[in-house]
């Protein structure tokens, strides 16, 4: 590392008693680069074992890494806290310009400890901390508006990240997420609950410090290969034009889309909500996280007439991706655009995770269909497949939680099917509801055993996706997975946006780092890899996840994917390979 | 022929998705990481859904920026715009404050201002068109 590179900052900010403080932590940057390995280890060092999620015991952690500001596509910053959605290690990715914003601060990773007593907002400008009363932005309908307000008030536009929760965070749904940027995310497990839980309602972030770099010409020459490479890529390019929505018609005819709670893999609405058709009707903006040139992050502009008066339109920017047109779209049978794009409106307003609230509405329906919840329970709402309007209904009582109902909703499906019933088709892995794959056995075995239950651990969709019509042993699954969620370990420590893992190969990674003043080989940074990997798993072990207690719901079992109709004995086989592979005793 | 004289212009500002890639070009050739010393500017237009704002010099040839400094640390360059002479400025702030576009940046560092030089290396890796060099004489 460059002896002046500010990365090894670490910035404490204490909510009980509104103090602040930097600490330099060169020895844990320098072992464990930045993002995860550096998050990992400060959430062991802060969160005391058996921290109740929503106490003000459970640290945020946000950290950056050492590619953040020097190279392009390390655009995403880590946050890592216990979630209160499964009770286990929480860890979520956001871009927009969160991790840009924090590493020009001057600061590797952010540390949040304690809970205000009132609603605040803590401004982070250079190395001065504010904070902020935000009780008048407590309540306020859409955190739109409330990115909005800030953004008015605090200085460093162009070059700052406005995070913020929603009235979800507010009211701790346990999938609360924190928006950034209005349309990025920290989406999964509940991080927007944990600010809310604080009564921190936004963090913003800006500064101007400068990065210092070991060898000036071969940066730039490095710099521009890989620019070069980015533009370039075919598979940039498909992140470009269509986006991750580009997903949706080969997964469908793959019969690997979750429709209706899965009681299907194949979906005959799939071309309304495709990434082909949201593209030609209604994209009305492509933008990027700062520092990416391959901008994937698509706008619909959805125009809509106002009932009482002739030719009053509004037009709604709202952002589009797979997992949500999945979650919000497929999931329900919900095949109109506009009525999807309406649906994804309303997550972003209220601050939900789309994923988790398209899975828990998933199962009420059914849960519904099959009487085991009537009209007393979901106070009149008559959930069916497609119909969108009950549904922006249903998110708002999530929110709102005026009965036991949506209040055992808001906790998320596992909780409200131990309650209801219906176990065997509330689709979460490790208490988290699941992305949008039915592609085979690596999928559901990356759900079941990555670390923070994410189609992004182990990337297993790819895998079944690639093997499909190969000869191949579970053995050969269960290695793949295991050193493809190792070697991520890396990029989210860097931090490098999963899309360009095509591009920063282990060899790319360990010549990157050389100008920048770092030396490490591809063998070094494998091993870092692993032992970050096991960090995390040491403290998912610690706070009582086991291996031989994972629930399997019936449905993934009945509903058949490429692969054909998956059998519990092929995860119990995993599982053991697993065990074996990853040396630790549950 | 000699080579014509250039300039760095806004060819499509509808077209620029705020990566900020150009801003950190610019601070490349000064050999360093971030976007502190950049001399173009991007930011959004009142929230990122209605585009974004670039600020570059339009290399004007009667530029107020030299006009207001006192100390003539600025030199109308061939084509338009200035050069800066950091030896002989002594950081007023005056040329920032002429300026109506908001164009001369200004480095804290060295509380100085940062003047874009109309070199184009920014264009290089503006992945959408949004700037590009164009020919003033």
């Amino acid at each position: 590392m460059h002896p002046k590179d500010p990365l090894p900052n670490v910035l404490y900010i204490d909510l009980t008693r509104k103090t602040y403080w930097v600490e330099n932590r060169k020895e844990l940057f320098e072992e464990y680069l930045g993002g995860a390995g550096v998050a990992i280890n400060l959430l062991k060092e802060e969160c005391p074992k058996g921290a109740d999620p929503l106490g003000p015991e459970n640290p945020i952690i946000f950290a950056v890494g050492p590619f953040t500001g020097l190279y392009p596509i390390a655009s995403k910053t880590v946050a890592m806290f216990k979630s209160p959605l499964t009770g286990n290690l929480g860890e979520s990715h956001a871009g927009g310009r969160s991790a840009i914003a924090i590493r020009m601060a001057g600061y590797g990773a952010i540390v949040i400890k304690g809970a205000s007593d009132r609603p605040v907002y803590v401004a982070v400008h250079g190395d001065k901390v504010f904070f902020r009363d935000a009780s008048a932005l407590w309540g306020i309908k859409s955190s739109l508006t409330v990115g909005r307000i800030i953004r008015e008030r605090e200085p460093g536009a162009g070059m700052r990240t406005i995070m913020r929760i929603g009235r979800a965070g507010e009211r701790l749904v346990r999938y609360a997420c924190v928006v950034t940027e209005t349309y990025r995310h920290f989406g999964r497990l509940g991080l927007g609950a944990v600010f809310g839980s604080k009564k921190l309602k936004a963090l913003v972030i800006s500064g101007r410090k400068s990065i210092p770099v070991a060898d000036r010409k071969s940066y730039r020459e490095i710099y521009k290969e890989l620019y070069d490479t980015m533009v370039k890529s075919p598979a940039m390019r498909k992140y470009h034009d269509l986006g991750t929505a580009a997903n949706v018609i080969p997964l469908n005819k793959l019969g690997a889309l979750p429709v209706k709670n899965l009681q299907a893999s194949k979906f005959e609405k799939a071309d309304g909500i495709s990434g082909e058709n949201l593209a030609e009707n209604y994209l009305g903006r492509r933008i990027a996280c700062a520092h990416c040139p391959v901008a994937c992050i698509h706008l619909a502009a959805l125009r809509e007439p106002y009932v009482d008066e002739p030719y009053f339109y509004k037009t709604t920017f709202i952002s589009y991706d797979y997992e949500l047109i999945y979650s919000l779209g497929s999931m329900l049978g919900v095949g109109d655009a506009e009525e999807l794009l309406k649906m994804l409106d309303e997550v972003e307003v209220l601050g939900l995770d789309g994923i988790s609230s398209g899975v828990v509405l998933a199962w009420a329906t059914e849960a519904y269909e099959k009487g085991l919840i009537s009209d007393k329970e979901t106070l009149g709402l008559k959930f069916k497949w497609g119909d969108a309007e009950t549904y922006i209904k249903a998110l708002r009582y999530i929110v709102s939680q005026p009965n036991d109902f949506y209040k055992a909703l808001a906790r998320g499906v596992d909780y409200a099917s131990k309650v209801y019933g219906g176990e065997e088709f509330a689709l979460a892995f490790g208490g988290n509801e699941m992305p949008g794959y039915h592609t085979g056995p690596t999928g559901y075995f990356g759900f079941l055993v990555g670390s923070r239950h994410s189609h992004l651990d182990m990337g297993g969709y790819s895998i079944d996706q690639k093997v499909l019509g190969k000869e191949y042993t579970l053995e050969e699954l269960v290695e793949k997975a295991l050193r493809e969620e190792e070697w991520r370990q890396i990029l989210s420590s860097l931090v490098v946006c999963f899309f360009a893992r095509g591009i920063y190969k282990p060899e790319v990674v360990a010549k990157a780092f050389k100008p920048i003043g770092w030396d490490l080989s591809v063998d070094e940074l494998e091993a870092k890899g692993r032992a970050i990997h096991r960090l995390k798993y040491e403290f998912k072990i610690r706070e009582g996840f086991s291996l031989n207690k994972l629930r399997i719901p019936k449905r993934i079992l009945e509903t058949p994917t490429p692969h054909g109709r998956l059998s519990e004995e092929t995860f119990k086989e995993m599982l053991e390979i697993f065990k074996a592979k990853i040396g630790l005793s549950f | 022929m000699a080579s014509k004289i250039k300039r760095l212009d806004i060819i499509d500002v509808d077209r620029c998705v705020g990566c900020l890639s150009c801003m950190f070009a610019c601070a490349r050739r000064f050999g360093e990481g971030g976007y502190d010393r950049s001399a173009i500017a991007v930011r959004s237009t009142a929230g990122v859904e209605r585009g974004f704002v670039v600020v570059v010099c339009r290399a004007c040839t009667d530029p107020p920026c030299a006009r207001v400094c006192p100390v003539g640390a600025l030199t109308l360059r061939k084509g338009g715009g200035v050069y800066l002479n950091p030896s002989k400025c002594i950081g007023c702030g005056f040329c920032k404050e002429a300026c109506p576009i908001g164009a001369v940046m200004w480095d804290d560092e060295m509380n100085k201002p940062i003047i874009c030089t109309h070199c184009g290396y920014c264009v290089n890796f503006c992945p959408h068109g949004v700037i590009g060099l164009v020919e003033v004489a």
